[in-house]
């Protein structure tokens, strides 16, 4: 995939934002929330858990479900952050190898089950994450993180890195196709030409930033980022936090699939 | 209303690597006027208009936007009063609707919910361009881009249009909108451009520049009209002019 299109596939994310559903009516806040306590449950579990956290699955899934967002695509963005968590547990199974199962003849080591716990964890969480930015969109978020109590200067922060990672990289596609235009030759650019790039991306960037900062100001930005839309904290909202905390601490307390297990017996 | 009247006078500009861009610039401009700012690349046309938003302030001389001076105290009041439409729209256009980017500038006037929302309204319905407002900026074609732009600025009710390249980039039907918009427009307009023929639909009044300093101001027609002094700023007499005056 080029990266104009990696460019364009980032700016869907901004696109389901827009849509409508009972999740994405939600204030932000309600879904910061919820999904700060998911991530702290699902880290405070002990590294051998994995069926424990099956059930934790039901809010990415009812959400996805609820908010009409396109699974397939998440999946694909999860999947492309894949290899980072891959990597972080991969070295688990060399060197706890303590024995903690037995089926079979195989021995089932202490490593691989927390392999399988971290790669069970990163789905999860960067699931909800992908989810949470789905339904509310970079704006709406840092209107809902300062609202919580982030201080404005980080939300805006946030707000231009957003905006400016969309700008370098439209800048960077064009040079790339640049370059791409003029070496068709045998032998590939050499290694040195990609410095001289990155160094005449960043002067451009600079330039155009300044150029879209001084847009701003031309309409009265003072440092505040107003948004239309009413944000207003109700029992909608209110229920939804408190009914997922429960059903997370549920799921944390009691071994939730094991009972559901034995209840069904 | 007196707040229309721009007034420059003896503008200079220079630099911090030492070139000077404006070498003493003067005019008054009145309510409900049209000027084109015209001369070659580097003649110092944006530094001149980025003067009359107050990002650059004068180092000499003074910018006057009605009665109020261009200075690091005011530039909110002028911001108000004078709306910029810049020559790229992508470096104007920066949320993730039309409607919340014209929304943007109301906004930041704290003005209420539903006056934002009339505003806004209006100015895409001005422009022609309502039915995108759900559209995110970046998808739109280089006219639609340049219309909410427009609508941008107009929603914010300025009292005074300043535009760099209004019709760069844009197709024959996209341009003509565009004049036409220009044409019916109230405001005082101050426009550079390298495009002479729309500087003849809409403006009665130009300024020639060149490296910094004004070579010729007055009635658009005898200005473009006057070949030597149009060759001789890298400029050329404008066609539509030619075949009004053919032996002139």
């Amino acid at each position: 995939m080029s990266l104009a299109t990696h460019y364009y596939e980032i700016g869907r994310m901004d696109e389901l934002a827009r849509a409508d559903s009972p999740i994405h009516r939600l204030d932000a806040r309600a879904q910061i929330l919820t999904v700060a306590i998911f991530l702290v449950v699902v880290m405070s579990f002990p590294r051998y858990e994995t069926f424990a956290l099956m059930p934790l699955l039901l809010f990415p899934c009812v959400l996805l479900a609820l908010a009409g967002l396109p699974t397939g695509y998440l999946l694909r963005k999860v999947a492309l952050a894949a290899p980072f968590a891959i990597c972080v547990g991969l070295c688990n199974p060399l060197l706890d190898r303590t024995p903690i199962g037995q089926i079979g003849s195989f021995t089932l080591i202490g490593g691989w089950v927390s392999f399988a716990s971290i790669l069970l964890r990163f789905l999860l969480t960067v699931l909800a994450a992908l989810i949470l930015i789905a339904c509310t969109g970079i704006h709406r978020l840092c209107a809902g993180l300062e609202q919580l109590g982030l201080p404005r200067i980080l939300a805006v922060q946030i707000l231009f890195l957003y905006r400016y990672f969309f700008v370098i990289g439209a800048e960077g596609a064009r040079m790339l196709r640049g370059v791409a235009m003029r070496s068709t030759g045998d032998q590939p650019p050499p290694w040195r030409l990609y410095a001289t790039l990155a160094g005449n991306l960043l002067l451009r960037s600079i330039d155009r930033a300044q150029r879209i900062y001084r847009g701003m100001l031309a309409r009265g930005f003072d440092g505040e980022v107003r948004l239309l839309r009413p944000a207003t904290f109700g029992w909608r909202e209110a229920l939804f936090v408190a009914g997922w905390s429960l059903y997370f601490l549920a799921v944390r307390q009691g071994d939730l699939a094991l009972r559901l297990g034995r209840a069904l017996e | 209303m007196s707040h229309h009247v721009v007034e420059v006078r003896d503008l200079h500009f220079t630099y911090p690597d030492g070139t000077e861009a404006l070498r003493g610039i003067s005019f008054r401009l009145t309510h409900g006027e049209a000027m084109a700012i015209i001369g070659g690349n580097g003649a110092g046309k944006s530094t001149l208009l980025q003067h009359l938003n107050g990002y650059h302030l004068p180092q000499r001389g003074e910018v006057r936007i009605g009665e109020i001076p261009v200075k690091a105290t005011t530039v909110t009041a002028i911001r108000r009063s004078v709306g910029s439409v810049f020559q790229d729209a992508d470096d104007q256009l920066f949320m993730p609707t039309v409607f919340d980017d014209v929304a943007f500038g109301p906004l930041n006037f704290g003005l209420p919910a539903a006056d934002v929302e009339a505003r806004a309204t209006a100015a895409l319905q001005r422009v022609g361009m309502e039915h995108l407002r759900q559209r995110p900026p970046y998808k739109l074609s280089a006219g639609e881009k340049r219309a909410v732009a427009i609508a941008t600025v107009l929603a914010m009710t300025p009292d005074v249009l300043v535009m760099d390249e209004p019709s760069s980039n844009l197709d024959p039907r996209a341009r003509r909108r565009l004049i036409e918009l220009l044409r019916s427009f109230e405001h005082t307009r101050i426009i550079a451009t390298h495009d002479l023929e729309l500087v003849v639909e809409v403006c009665p009044r130009v300024i020639v520049l060149d490296h910094g300093l004004i070579v010729a101001q007055g009635a658009t027609r005898a200005i473009l009209n006057d070949e030597p002094l149009m060759l001789a700023h890298g400029l050329e007499r404008p066609h539509s002019l030619r075949h009004l005056h053919p032996h002139g």
